[in-house]
């Protein structure tokens, strides 16, 4: 029988027992009656022979009853209207649990959407990232940790592999769009094929593009992301066989990507073909970021070993032009490492989340133990009801189970408000979290969260309820007299409980407020870092390309860029402005290649590789980085292709010995490139953030002859603009720039308008997200910690007033008995303190690697801490502790 | 017994537990206390309908009437019930031999 209309007809069935049962007592009634029994006598007998009604009226119910569950009930209804009657402590349960459980719960969600979840693309356990180490390459891993790909590599590898189901490289570009509205500067993700063959994900409307899209002379058309495609067309499915103009080149568009589309991180605007020439490509060019999809069944130590081959087979297929060795990479040591395509979206964010979870974890435990204390309170005060049940024959069982019924109630409450905490919390997270946080478009509170939330719940309410329960639950042997009850002291035992509760709170306080002092500190000691640029707040940043297709020739390009920087340097309010490949910390894909110096007999070595950059006149003056010996480039040098160049403190130390001794000396990239005299030494520059070391750097002329010979040169197509001006960041200042640069050409699109100061926060941001969360965590614990010996003293102190008046009665000093509280309570912090301190030590070195310019073990931190922490539990106890000063012994000993 | 009382008529509590003392020559009587809660079982099992009906004497009651399958039932625990008793008697009749 379904459920429902069991639980309904239920009702029908009592009626009809007791109508059954009073019925035959009636008749049995009239049949003694006729007997001649008089009326009472006749009911007397009537019910004595039929036995207790009520008893079997309940017998013949209980067959239509689940005893366990309905008992259950009844607990549940009890244990719902004794909350009711303490509505205060029922609600500061419950919302410490439900902060508690929604904190976790949303940090949770983060975790599960980012680390577990599997990537949105079809069967993506067999995706995989190429990743190549080149540990033989000097100087490689000061500006790279990977080698890339490059164009003949990934021929190689398409041509010959066999453990790859499809493989493709790609990179992320940008282009300029033309015709629609204003010129703008769009993201895209150039792609071979075999990127989206690897990803798997087909397209919305039209279709993908395919091998003939590959063709270097061909036609090459473009795909839409859904949120172009909705910003720019308005969703229009006719789009698809229309024309744009991609960098002044007509495109027609072969189809949209759904919704939620990415190529691995990348939020691009434009699929565009990467169509390389198949049969001329040097060896060199390592710029292609590689995925590949395995073949089912291959793992990943295959496919390392089938590019391990084909790293052979690429050397011997393809040479950088006569007369260089194909085989000299060998010296680099390239060795395949790949590894699955969640790893490397995820990175090293997977760290800090696992931190910002078990930090989270332990304050929950912390808000455990002080629901915990005032369960003990509570059940220390129900004693006396306990010991009466048990005394008339209720089972232990049954009174830890009503206790911990409670607690799972209200640990069930806290969760479902904690869901909704969760959702808000999940909310602000996404809001502060670090903007370059993968996936976090897909973080939500999916079934898995709301899971963990409901486990969560039930866990803590065992776990704050069992201490209660197994201390307060009277054994039978052991009833306490109920008389003795009022006027003993507390008992040791409990109060032990209670001691260990604080001892742990108070050492898992301590960890969390030395690992967030550590983070400030931390944070600290990175702001004090010399970037390599000065008042970024005030530093206007604009990156500005100019396609091939609209201006060939590179002089024209270095006069229009050199018009655009007159042109800013005249907005009022602008100070100066310069122009450069690429600013630090940007994330821009760097350029490199090693230096030969002039006098240096390099015997058939390879020079180590250093960063390269190309900078404008006045570009260092601009951005605030010191010149530390020399000058600046000056027009003359850029527009005469003098053969000059810049160093960094670091290069010029290490090649020179000194700055000072670096100016006038030559270098050069090439043996066949004029050398380059050193007119000037910069400091050094953070280009890949505070906490990474800075990277030997050359800075060439924006303007420069290339390898192609005398008489050929080039120039940036693709600059930052860095301006400085104290109305950086405002909106009127953005139009203005704008208008400065559609004044020298109205086809140019200004992209990546940011202040210094955002690049800046951005390189830090993994750093602030923790350290935010954890200043949080800590001070909850450290809240909840003080308010833990606050409530245990407190309590104690009014457990104890009986005692207190006796000690007075007979002359004890209300100070010593302040003292007397607070003395305990700094036993148990003193012990707490140093448990917190050994777990601090321990862990402290697992988060080393979040640290910087900071010891884990910071003797600073971890003699402050701790005092302020011991400081605090001391006022926490103090307070509660004088009233005792209040105590009167005669209205103490009055009370009993 | 009691399926196999109410398999001749449909009858209430207090009739049938007259009918079997009646039966058996009051050898047998079905205390009040494990009737009804044994009735309950009864109708949760399938073997007995309850329907509102009056008794002999015109109060409202309940009369139990056997069901399909509570026919079913009786015959099996009646065929298992010879079964035991015969053996019963084969034992006790070699006992006696």
């Amino acid at each position: 029988m379904p459920l429902f209309s069991r639980l309904f007809s239920r009702n029908r069935r009592y009626d009809d027992i007791s109508i059954s049962i009073h019925e035959h007592i009636d008749e049995r009634i009239d049949e003694l009656m006729e007997e001649g029994m008089p009326r009472d006598e006749a009911e007397r007998t009537a019910r004595r022979e039929f036995g207790n009604v009520t008893l079997l009226e309940e017998r013949s119910r209980e067959v239509w009853e689940w005893p366990r569950l309905e008992s259950l009930l009844v607990d549940l209804k009890h244990v719902c209207r004794r909350l009711g009657r303490s509505p205060g402590f029922a609600i500061t349960v419950v919302l410490t649990l439900a902060i508690g459980i929604g904190a976790n719960t949303a940090v949770f969600s983060v975790l599960n959407s980012v680390l577990i979840r599997s990537l949105p693309y079809p069967e993506s356990q067999r995706l995989v990232s190429i990743y190549l180490n080149a540990l033989g390459a000097p100087g490689l891993a000061e500006f790279r940790d990977e080698l890339r790909l490059s164009a003949s590599m990934y021929l190689t590898f398409a041509a010959h592999n066999r453990t790859f189901q499809s493989v493709g490289v790609w990179l992320p570009r940008t282009a300029s769009i033309t015709g629609i509205a204003q010129p703008e500067q769009v993201n895209t993700a150039m792609i071979t094929d075999g990127v989206l063959q690897t990803l798997g994900v087909p397209a919305t409307a039209g279709q993908w593009l395919n091998a003939a899209d590959q063709e270097p002379h061909g036609t090459q058309r473009v795909m839409l992301s859904y949120g172009y495609w909705q910003r720019r067309f308005g969703g229009d499915p006719g789009v698809v066989g229309r024309t744009i103009r991609l960098d002044s080149q007509p495109r027609e568009i072969a189809g949209v990507m759904p919704r939620g589309f990415k190529v691995v991180s990348y939020d691009f605007d434009l699929l565009v073909p990467l169509a390389f020439d198949p049969v001329k490509q040097p060896l060199a060019g390592f710029a292609y970021r590689g995925i590949a999809r395995l073949r089912a069944g291959v793992t990943i130590s295959q496919a390392d070993a089938d590019i391990a081959r084909l790293l052979n087979v690429w050397m011997d297929s393809w040479t950088n032009g006569p007369g260089s060795d194909p085989h000299f990479y060998l010296t680099w040591k390239i060795t395949p490492a790949l590894q699955p395509l969640k790893e490397k979206v995820v990175g090293s964010i997977g760290k800090v989340l696992w931190v910002v979870m078990a930090t989270i974890g332990v304050v929950m435990l912390i808000a455990c133990t002080n629901v915990a204390n005032l369960l003990l309170v509570r059940a220390d005060s129900r004693q006396h009801e306990l010991a009466v049940r048990s005394a008339l024959g209720a089972d232990r069982w049954r009174i830890v189970r009503e206790l911990l019924l409670e607690s799972v109630t209200l640990g069930l409450l806290g969760g479902a408000v904690g869901v909704g905490v969760a959702y808000a919390g999940l909310r602000l997270l996404t809001a502060i979290g670090p903007e370059n946080l993968p996936r976090l478009s897909e973080i939500s509170l999916d079934g898995r969260s709301l899971a963990f939330a409901l486990i969560l719940s039930a866990l803590s309410g065992l776990l704050f309820g069992s201490i209660p329960a197994l201390h307060c639950a009277p054994s039978r042997q052991a009833v306490p007299l109920l008389g003795a009850m009022r006027t003993s002291s507390v008992s040791r035992e409990r109060q032990r409980g209670r001691n260990l509760l604080v001892v742990a709170q108070v050492s898992m306080a301590l960890v969390l407020l030395i690992s967030a002092v550590l983070l400030i500190r931390t944070f600290h000691a990175m702001h004090n870092v010399d970037p390599g640029f000065s008042d970024p707040v005030s530093l206007q940043v604009m990156r500005i390309s100019i396609p091939e297709t609209l201006v060939r020739d590179p002089q024209t390009i270095t006069r229009l860029q050199n018009s655009i920087q007159e042109k800013l340097a005249a907005i009022p309010g602008v100070s100066s402005a310069g122009f450069t490949a690429s600013v630090p910390m940007s994330g821009a894909e760097p350029a490199w290649d090693g230096v030969y110096i002039e006098g240096k007999n390099y015997a058939g070595e390879q020079p180590p590789l250093r960063l390269y950059n190309y900078v404008s006149p006045g570009y260092f003056h601009t951005a605030g980085t010191r010149i530390v010996a020399g000058r600046e480039f000056v027009w003359t040098e850029i527009y005469g292709l003098r053969p000059v160049g810049l160093v960094s403190e670091s290069l010029a130390r290490q090649l020179w010995g000194s700055a000072s001794a670096a100016i006038g000396k030559r270098f050069r990239e090439y043996p066949s490139m004029p050398w380059h005299e050193v007119v000037g030494v910069v400091q050094d520059v953070r280009e890949n953030g505070v906490d990474q070391a800075s990277p030997t750097t050359v800075y060439w002329p924006s303007m420069m002859h290339d390898i192609f010979g005398p008489g050929s040169f080039d120039a940036r197509r693709t600059v930052y603009f860095a301006i400085r001006s104290n109305r950086a960041g405002t909106q009127a200042f953005i139009n203005e720039m704008q208008l400065a640069v559609w004044s020298v050409n109205s086809n140019l699109a200004v992209a990546s308008i940011s202040t210094m100061l955002d690049i800046y926060s951005q390189s830090m941001a993994r750093t602030s997200f923790t350290l935010v969360m954890l200043a949080i965590a800590g001070t909850m614990a450290l809240a909840l910690g003080v308010l833990g010996i606050y409530g245990v003293i407190s309590y104690a102190v009014s457990q104890r007033t009986r005692e207190i008046g006796i000690r007075m009665a007979l002359g004890a000093k209300r100070s010593e008995l302040a003292w007397m509280f607070v003395r305990a309570a700094m036993v148990l912090t003193a012990v707490g303190t140093a448990v917190g301190l050994g777990a601090a030590a321990a862990l402290m070195r697992l988060m080393r690697t979040l640290l910087f310019g900071i010891s884990p073990l910071d003797p600073v931190t971890f003699t402050l801490v701790p005092l302020a922490l011991v400081a605090a539990a001391a006022l926490a106890s103090y307070l509660p502790a004088r009233r005792t000063a209040s105590v009167d012994p005669v209205e103490a000993l009055r009370a009993e | 017994m009691i399926l196999q009382s109410l398999r001749l008529k449909p009858m209430h509590g207090y009739a049938l537990a007259k009918h079997i003392k009646q039966v058996s020559d009051d050898l047998l009587r079905v205390e009040e206390g494990s009737l009804y809660p044994a009735l309950q079982r009864m109708l949760k099992e399938g073997w007995l309908e309850a329907e509102t009906g009056t008794s002999a004497k015109g109060r409202p009651t309940r009369i139990y009437r056997l069901t399909n399958a509570g026919i079913q039932h009786l015959e099996r625990e009646v065929v298992s019930f010879e079964r035991m008793f015969a053996g019963i008697t084969r034992v006790l009749a070699a006992a006696k031999a």
